[in-house]
């Protein structure tokens, strides 16, 4: 049964002019065509974007949840790459 | 509810919990969203998979009682109105059935298990839609009452449920605005058309009182289920605000709730309501009800015969495949 299930699309939809696509959704589609013509029907039915990408879900590679702590903490303790971490005197004026 | 009596896993206790489990619960009384690939109990996997499937169900075999009105709509801009709407339920029910696959299951698995009546849709669906007003009562009432569940569960724990939750009550409140805008319609009109809304909602307000499920106040399947913010409040909580704030709206329109026993209780500040006959919704619930048979004959008709054009679909995407990859060969 689940052979001849459709394979399973991640959808992506530029909201507006100049923004990122961002994932919504997903949906099963028998190829990249009907793919983008579903999408239209399932994720854009408000005018909710100006362009759509599909990618085939098994197409993503995702890091681990366990990957988290050693890909993610060791950005904590780099607080100086933030602009707010340099105290500027108000003399200086907008920097 | 759209997803009545899902059967939860019986609670733990903090002791009895593995390691793990209680830093699952830890997370989830901490606000944090469980996204698919990271660990959960099996019981919260499985209660979910049921939950979220019925509720996609719902969605799904909701299409038909108002799909019965689309070639008689009275207007045209009634008819495109009506159809837009049945889209949504439509589309409601994908990102249902893609927010349940994170959970490891099949769509064809879900499909297959609604239409061997495995797996239940809401009892709502079961009941006839017998005239236009219907249309309206059914947006009015049943979609309010769904929103009233829908609208907590965006904070749900599971990330896909509640992300699909948000996209889904985007669009719903159009659902409801736009039966009740039919309901205006007829009762300020002719008097049998006042009639006709007055008989539908005569008809409808029970079974949506149903759809929020018996009390469980004392359940523990309920208690887990809360626990793991998979549900958000009690059937008794939700069916309470539903009538509170559906009551003001009859009146509003004139029309009278079928209950004489109604009555505004100035001391819990809530109205007193009549229960539902609960015999009805389990008789629903099994199978009996007004038009169950019907349900899912239409279901697994339109599975059965739409498989030449699935089959069809699949086809053409393999030849052309495999045409792109002849020309690339050719082309080398």
């Amino acid at each position: 049964m689940s052979k001849k299930e459709w394979p399973l699309w991640e959808i992506f939809i530029r909201g507006q002019h100049g923004l990122n696509h961002r994932h919504v959704g997903s949906l099963h589609a028998p190829d990249a065509e009907m793919a983008v013509n579903n999408a239209r029907d399932v994720y854009t039915r408000r005018k909710e974007g100006v362009s759509i990408w599909v990618v085939k879900s098994t197409d993503i590679t995702a890091s681990a949840p366990s990957a988290k702590g050693p890909l993610f903490d060791p950005a904590e303790s780099k607080v100086y790459r933030h602009p707010t971490f340099f105290d500027i005197p108000d003399d200086v004026g907008h920097m | 509810m759209y997803a009545q009596m899902v059967k939860s896993e019986g609670m733990k206790s903090s002791e009895e919990m593995s390691p793990e489990e209680r830093a699952f619960q830890d997370r989830i009384d901490r606000g944090e969203k469980v996204e698919p690939k990271e660990w959960m109990p099996e019981g919260y996997r499985k209660t979910l998979i049921r939950q979220i499937g019925q509720h996609a169900h719902s969605e799904i075999v909701g299409q038909l009682p108002e799909g019965n009105w689309i070639t008689r709509a009275p207007t045209l801009e009634r008819k495109a109105i009506l159809l837009a709407k049945v889209q949504d339920e439509a589309g409601h029910g994908l990102y249902l059935y893609s927010a349940a696959e994170t959970l490891g299951v099949s769509r064809d698995e879900l499909l297959e298990k609604l239409h061997s009546g495995a797996m239940k849709y809401s009892s709502i669906f079961n009941y006839p839609t017998l005239t236009w007003a219907d249309m309206g009562a059914v947006g009015w009432l049943v979609d309010g009452a769904a929103i009233m569940n829908q609208v907590p569960l965006q904070r749900t724990s599971y990330g896909p449920y509640s992300r699909a939750m948000i996209r889904i009550c985007k669009e719903e409140s159009f659902h409801q605005r736009q039966g009740y805008a039919i309901m205006m319609k007829m009762a300020r009109g002719t008097p049998e058309q006042k009639e006709m809304a007055q008989d539908a909602l005569n008809r409808f307000w029970f079974p949506a009182l149903m759809m929020f499920g018996p009390s469980d106040k004392d359940s523990v399947h309920s208690a887990q289920s809360m626990a793991w913010k998979i549900k958000m409040n009690t059937n008794d909580e939700l069916r309470q605000k539903f009538v509170d704030e559906t009551v003001p709206q009859a009146e509003y329109l004139g029309l009278t709730v079928p209950d004489e026993t109604l009555k505004w209780n100035d001391k819990r500040g809530h109205y007193d309501f009549a229960e539902p006959d609960w015999q009805e919704f389990f008789e629903v619930i099994k199978g009996n009800g007004p038009c169950n048979q019907e349900r899912l004959d239409a279901r697994r008709r339109a599975w059965d015969e739409g498989a030449w054009f699935r089959d069809g679909l699949t086809a053409y995407a393999g030849k052309a495949a495999a045409r792109r990859a002849g020309a690339s060969v050719a082309a080398e």
